[in-house]
């Protein structure tokens, strides 16, 4: 018997008709005035959140080393857009988009200057290591009051952060993490994280396609970084210390190392949780501890393991399954 | 004579964070794990001693029962937090579980003592006295944190090498399977240096609270991650390592202090720290990788 597939173009069908219908609804309720200012603020944030977590996956989960300095490159990306967006080189959607590619590119450039020594190490040396360079440029965004403000920090940064055009970007960067990741270049890192040795023994460049997940990874970081400048309006170097990065790393770890939809779940549920848990306000943060401690005795993999969501793989298997029912009603007759 | 001064400081300030280190390293070493629950140990040591010193009794039986109530707290975080995981958890798992860990301890002691600062009573525990040596003022808390960190730390020596449970310990950081199969107790040892880690985090909580007189839910942090960049400078697993990378850092920040450099401390503790990953990845005493192709 044929097994029923749905064709590519269909595909691609499905999956932009459900974005747009996403996108128009989200867009929708967030105009309407539905929704309190702080639960605005809050879907705002679970999008940035959501960028960041998916990124962080890329070297987390895809290429299997242990960061802790993503927000680190996600305060470049912050102050290099504000500091774009402040100095009005371009005007109107010119500017906006501009800031973001430059904040992305910057943190890209950071991440290649500190992937290159840094991927000499591995495992926990890497993490520190990482750990270190986070702490490194926060310090010194707080000693250059020049550039960056220092600790005051930077005020009146356009507020460019909003709903369509942030999810547009958490899209767009779902999309190309995950295209990279069925190319080749991306099969080159998963084969780094199931054994290096192997893979370098198959002609695999592994400095390249470490540096390259370690760019790509901080590329968004700091895009997500621009959104955040351009939702507050004003930047302090305090928010991009090494419990930000902590909870990045958290929230990939409890989705699922290597599963991007792991990723968006976790990042959604742990940034809504405390509008979602508002009555027990003094407890939320004991609740959030535990719940950590109890997947991790129970759940290691986190919550999806690396399962991955495809609607039409959904569709296909339900397409099979009335396909043979249909088969054995005609064996009966 | 300021650079003396400074060297004393920073002596104070190094042995504080090598009893800290210690802990950190002392668990890598056996269980290959990064306690960031660690740091927060020292703010609970912190809180013990401040609510036993108010209620008026000696000050030594607040040291005693800080550093008893820390050993405790690390053994209930071992058997509660990390063995229900298995001995073949993933190490990313319990790295998740540490943090959990420390994220509830903070937020425990933010919902009992509320978020605000407390002050320490440090003269009730080494009175403010200061010699004047040669024109330059030491206080007598400097000579006893040094005097009291160096005699903990030769306990330790003595008891990692002088005692069958020392020699115990040692098994199993170097060969956990081996040890396991001459007999040794490996959950049992594993508890008892989380004990011995967590009592010498408490003598430096009480030190630190003598030199930073404040308690607070977030104490811990900073001490407990520039306690980790100790022992991973010394050579994360090694003890006399954590001793050497504790006093290194210590006596950087006091030169970088008296350098006018006070903002930039934490960059340059970092920077040193990562410049001694890249010359020799595993610290100043840690053992040198052989990579198996």
């Amino acid at each position: 018997m044929k097994e029923f597939r749905i064709p590519m173009p269909a595909r691609y069908g499905i999956n932009l008709a459900l974005i747009a219908m996403f996108l128009i609804t989200g867009n929708g309720v967030m105009t309407s005035g539905m929704l309190s200012r702080a639960q605005g603020a809050i879907v705002i944030e679970v999008g940035i959140f959501i960028i960041l977590a998916v990124s962080l996956n890329v070297v987390a989960g895809y290429l299997g080393q242990l960061p802790l300095g993503h927000a680190g490159f996600m305060a470049v990306g912050a102050y290099s857009a504000a500091i774009f967006w402040r100095s009005d080189v371009l005007s109107g959607v010119p500017s906006i988009i501009g800031g973001l590619l430059v904040a992305g590119l910057m943190a890209a450039i950071f991440g290649i200057i500190i992937g290159i020594p840094a991927l000499r190490l591995k495992g926990d040396y890497l993490a520190i290591i990482t750990l270190g360079f986070g702490e490194i440029i926060r310090v010194v965004i707080i000693n250059l009051p020049q550039i960056t403000g220092g600790t005051p920090g930077l005020l009146n940064i356009p507020r460019h952060t909003n709903f369509l055009l942030l999810y547009v970007c958490v899209i767009i960067t779902c999309a190309v993490i995950h295209m990279m990741m069925k190319s080749r270049h991306g099969r080159a890192i998963l084969s780094l994280r199931e054994n290096e040795i192997a893979a370098e023994s198959c002609g695999v460049k592994t400095t390249y396609y470490k540096v390259m997940a370690f760019s790509l990874s901080a590329f968004f970081a700091g895009v997500a970084g621009a959104f955040y400048a351009g939702t507050l309006g004003m930047l302090t170097p305090g928010p991009f210390n090494f419990m930000k990065s902590i909870n990045i790393l958290v929230m990939v770890v409890l989705g699922g190392m290597g599963s991007m939809m792991g990723s968006v779940i976790a990042a959604s549920i742990l940034t809504a949780l405390p509008l979602l848990m508002q009555g027990l306000n003094d407890y939320r943060l004991i609740i959030y501890a535990l719940m950590l401690i109890i997947v991790m005795i129970f759940k290691p993999s986190g919550l999806m393991g690396t399962y991955d969501f495809s609607l039409s793989r959904i569709l296909e298997k339900a397409g099979n399954w009335m396909m043979t029912r249909g088969d054995k009603k005609g064996g009966v007759a | 004579m300021l650079l003396f001064a400074q060297l004393v400081n920073g002596l104070q300030l190094g042995s504080i964070y090598a009893l800290i280190a210690l802990g950190y390293s002392m668990v890598y070493g056996i269980i290959k794990l990064l306690n960031f629950a660690h740091g927060d140990v020292i703010m609970v040591g912190g809180y013990i001693s401040l609510m036993i010193i108010a209620t008026g009794t000696h000050p030594m039986v607040a040291v005693v029962m800080a550093v008893v109530g820390c050993a405790l707290l690390a053994v209930m975080i071992y058997r509660l937090a990390y063995v229900p995981q298995g001995p073949t958890a993933p190490r990313l798992s319990l790295l998740i579980a540490a943090i959990g860990v420390s994220m509830l301890l903070q937020n425990l002691a933010q919902l009992i003592f509320s978020a605000n600062i407390h002050s320490f009573p440090a003269n009730d525990i080494i009175p403010m006295v200061i010699y004047s040596v040669g024109g330059v003022n030491i206080s007598l808390a400097s000579i006893m944190t040094i005097v009291s960190a160096v005699s903990s730390m030769a306990g330790l020596t003595l008891l990692v090498h002088k005692t069958k449970t020392g020699q115990a310990m040692l098994a199993v950081s170097e060969d956990t399977g081996a040890a396991q199969l001459m007999g040794v107790n490996v959950r049992s040892i594993v508890t008892f240096t989380f004990a011995i880690g967590a009592g010498l985090a408490g003598i430096g909580s009480i030190l630190y609270c003598v030199r930073f007189p404040i308690v607070s839910p977030m104490m811990g942090a900073l001490p407990g991650l520039k306690a980790f960049v100790a022992a991973v400078l010394g050579g994360i697993g090694s003890i006399p390592g954590a001793m050497i990378g504790g006093f290194a850092i210590g006596l950087f920040e006091a030169l970088v202090n008296s350098a006018g450099l006070s903002t930039w401390t934490d960059g340059i503790v970092f920077a040193i720290l990562i410049v001694v990953l890249l010359v020799r990845p595993t610290g100043f005493m840690g053992p040198s990788m052989a990579e198996k192709v």
